[in-house]
């Protein structure tokens, strides 16, 4: 915080990852791309397992993208954003578990059509 | 080569769209012209288009809103008297098919370009100044913000003069917003500007958060924050998680519509619940991206006028803090009726008690600050009062609401509407009165007309109760919402009561306008030469009125809660003897360009002119990578300069 008389977009930044750590990550981000439409284009997998196999690839991909080009790390000076790291997971979890469960119960509690169509007669 | 648009879209043969299009071109017409007769498109487009001074940018977002808020009134009495007259064999002066266009442009509107613009202008404001810092985050960003919530307002009024707006309701549920149910252009207006907008609301709100976690005045900490901070903060944090929800499921939509895909559809294994689901997922912490910073205009407001330090600051910050994360959990409660079990209802019927608790916190902690202060009842403690009642009336009906059985008779029935529009008016809408009278003195340097702004309040209060208790009757009558006609005539006079409501709601609008004026006019007489009209709490009040573009000439030093009055209480702060220059960013006219291809694109999607989309797209991305690349330094202001324009501040504040 030594840069207070400054406007706030003045200050020097350091560049938060080197050349060779995005062409990293570029390559992990393109080969998992890579792995998913193989997975799902070809019988590599067992039929049932690709969804599983999917989403396995998708949350690595989710990992390289925070590694990588978001910068998360254990640092000391990262508290922020770990924190908001923590809370996005905690809303995603949130947002997509209740989602699971309120669409599965609406199925489970919609009237089936044939009774509906008893109803209409 | 022109898409669907053809002279058809122009409403020429419905006379009331018509006028009402008219008057707005000529509006539009009249104002360019007045600002070219009278010169002024250079000093606008360098002093303000161009602008990325929080403050300025601030003070466009709150005239987006109140612009907005006639807008969106206007449609309000229009329904109202619809149904005063419409009873019975009567069937109105507003056929369906318009009426359907004008409840979902005034819930659009209000919601979107009223309450959004509003709240997210005191914020723009007012932060960084109570943070003690220079500006935001990413200035330049911010003009792209405010510039492309402007985009979507413009195109939804666009929708006015050509072609039409959904008659889908506020969230365009499907089936009804797909393209089988919804051919016209309506629900694309609606789509599009709200994708341009929201994405202005989430840089807005990605924006806020980075201002508040990276850039605080040297000293202030996390818990040295004026409750105004914490609020904004939390609504931010709101923004950046919810946002992304409303974005992605309009993507949906619009992929629906667009290239026939089923998402939503009833055919081709669509699932149209999964809208209602994610639209409230996103929709139930807007209510509370709106309100939060309500609140903490309130909690400024009451301290300041009661003359106390805020009663349980921490406890305030904490409850701030839950209701960020409780927000996420209670969404179901907007669809208790569409076929969840009982299992489901229950969990989210209790979490949506629990969410009362916190706000509960809160009105005790206001109530505390007031007994035994010092009251003034100045114009903005009226605001508070006011609020604080209505408020628990509005909370108390929510919590009914969210015992499902009981939803399960209310549901969409005209008691909802009373309930919402109890907390958004009771809260919300009272809550950015309040800040927009308590912080203009701040703005512009001269104090608003007090007898007009209580005028304003007293009008707004009764008015208010006048227009939405006989609602609450009437949704326990079984009155339906959205309805063009009804049969019972004994709902009428209840529809009467509540279109005096209306008017006299319009009388506080009118007292706010005329307060406007008159306050200009007379500015001279009511200057605010100390910067401190109030006896102010915060760093806001620390500088001059208006501040000058760099805020404070020296960044001050917090060592409590309330910075100022504690200055105030330490005797004035020696200036130094030398001022150290300041780098100020560049005006940049990134955000007009790109919200006007915003604009450009937008339409074109709607009418689908491809080759126009693809021209705006090219050209916003050209004008991203230009403006990104180019090195643009920074205007800096010496320190000779800073030690006159203290020294001028410092001797008016002495005359005062």
């Amino acid at each position: 915080m030594e840069q207070h008389d400054q406007a706030p977009d003045a200050g020097e930044t350091e560049p938060l990852g080197s050349f060779a750590s995005y062409t990293v990550g570029l390559i992990f981000a393109l080969l998992l791309t890579g792995a998913s439409f193989l997975v799902s284009q070809t019988h590599l997998l067992w039929a049932p397992g690709v969804p599983a196999g999917l989403a396995v690839l998708a949350i690595a991909q989710m990992g390289v993208h925070l590694v990588f080009f978001l910068h998360i790390s254990t640092g000391p000076d990262n508290t922020n954003n770990v924190l908001a790291l923590v809370f996005g997971l905690l809303i995603v979890t949130l947002v997509v578990s209740g989602s699971l469960w309120i669409m599965a119960h609406l199925n489970a509690n919609m009237m089936p059509p044939s009774a509906l169509m008893e109803m209409r007669r | 080569m022109l898409g669907k648009l053809s002279w058809d879209a122009v409403p020429f043969n419905q006379p009331i769209p018509m006028a009402a299009s008219m008057f707005i071109v000529a509006v539009m017409l009249g104002v360019s012209g007045l600002i070219t007769w009278k010169g002024w498109w250079p000093y606008l487009w360098r002093e303000w288009l161009t602008s990325v001074d929080h403050k300025r940018i601030g003070v466009m977002y709150v005239l987006l809103a109140l612009v907005l808020l006639l807008r969106g009134f206007i449609d309000a009495i229009m329904m109202r008297t619809q149904l005063v007259i419409a009873a019975g064999n009567a069937q109105g002066y507003l056929p369906p098919e318009h009426y359907d266009q004008i409840f979902s442009a005034h819930g659009t509107i209000m919601i979107f370009f009223m309450a959004m613009p509003f709240m997210v202008g005191l914020m723009n404001f007012v932060v960084p100044l109570q943070l003690g810092v220079r500006d935001v985050a990413f200035p330049v960003l911010n003009a792209t913000s405010f510039w492309l919530t402007a985009a979507g307002a413009l195109l939804v009024n666009i929708s006015l003069v050509v072609g039409e707006f959904a008659r889908t309701g506020w969230l365009a549920y499907p089936p009804l917003s797909e393209l089988q149910f919804s051919p016209g252009v309506g629900v694309d207006y609606y789509l599009w500007a709200l994708q341009i907008s929201g994405i202005g609301a989430l840089l807005a709100g990605i924006n806020m958060v980075t201002t508040i976690l990276k850039l605080r005045a040297p000293g202030m900490t996390y818990m040295r924050m004026p409750v105004f901070c914490w609020t904004s903060l939390a609504s931010s944090m709101l923004i950046v998680a919810a946002f992304p929800i409303l974005t992605a499921t309009f993507g949906m939509l619009l992929l629906d519509r667009y290239v026939g895909m089923h998402f939503f559809t009833n055919d081709g294994g669509g699932n149209f619940m999964m809208y209602i689901n994610l639209i409230w997922a996103w929709g139930h912490p807007e209510v509370y991206i709106l309100v939060l910073p309500a609140f903490g205009i309130f909690s400024e407001v009451i301290a300041t006028f009661s003359g106390k330090q805020l009663f349980g600051y921490r406890s305030m910050v904490l409850a701030t803090l839950a209701i960020c994360v409780l927000s996420f959990m209670v969404w179901l409660h907007h669809f208790f009726t569409m076929g969840a079990g009982a299992d489901v209802n229950a969990v989210f019927g209790i979490m949506s008690m629990i969410i009362a608790i916190p706000t509960g916190v809160k009105l005790f902690n206001w109530l505390f600050t007031l007994y035994r202060g010092r009251l003034r009842f100045e114009v903005p403690l009226l605001w508070a009062i006011g609020f604080m009642i209505t408020f628990v009336v509005g909370g108390l009906t929510g919590v009914l609401l969210a015992v499902p059985p009981a939803d399960f008779v209310l549901h969409n029935s005209l008691f909802l509407v009373a309930h919402f529009h109890n907390v958004i008016i009771g809260a919300v809408l009272f809550g950015a009165m309040a800040g927009y009278y308590y912080w203009f003195p701040k703005a512009f340097g001269f104090t608003l007309d007090r007898r007009l702004g209580a005028v304003s309040f007293w009008c707004w209060l009764i008015g208010f109760y006048l227009a939405f208790m006989p609602l609450y009757v009437l949704g326990l009558l079984g009155m339906t919402r959205r309805m063009q006609h009804y049969a019972d005539l004994s709902w009428q006079p209840y529809l009467i009561v509540a279109e005096v409501g209306a008017v006299v709601i319009f009388g506080g609008i009118v007292a706010t306008i005329a307060q406007l004026v008159v306050s200009i006019r007379t500015r001279d007489r009511r200057r605010d030469l100390t910067g401190d009209p109030w006896n102010g709490r915060t760093l806001e009040w620390s500088t001059a009125s208006p501040p000058p573009a760099y805020n404070f000439a020296v960044l001050p030093e917090v060592e409590s809660l309330d910075a100022f009055w504690a200055m105030k209480q330490h005797g004035p702060v020696k200036p130094p003897d030398q001022y150290q220059s300041i780098e100020m960013p560049r005006n940049s006219p990134n955000g007009f360009v790109t919200a006007f291809l915003a604009v450009v694109t937008g339409f074109a999607m709607i009418w689908h002119i491809w080759w126009m989309a693809i021209l705006g797209v090219a050209c916003a991305l050209l004008t991203l990578l230009t403006f990104g690349w180019m090195e643009r330094g920074e205007v800096e202001i010496s320190g000779a300069q800073l030690a006159e324009a203290e020294r001028v501040r410092l001797r008016r504040e002495d005359g005062a």
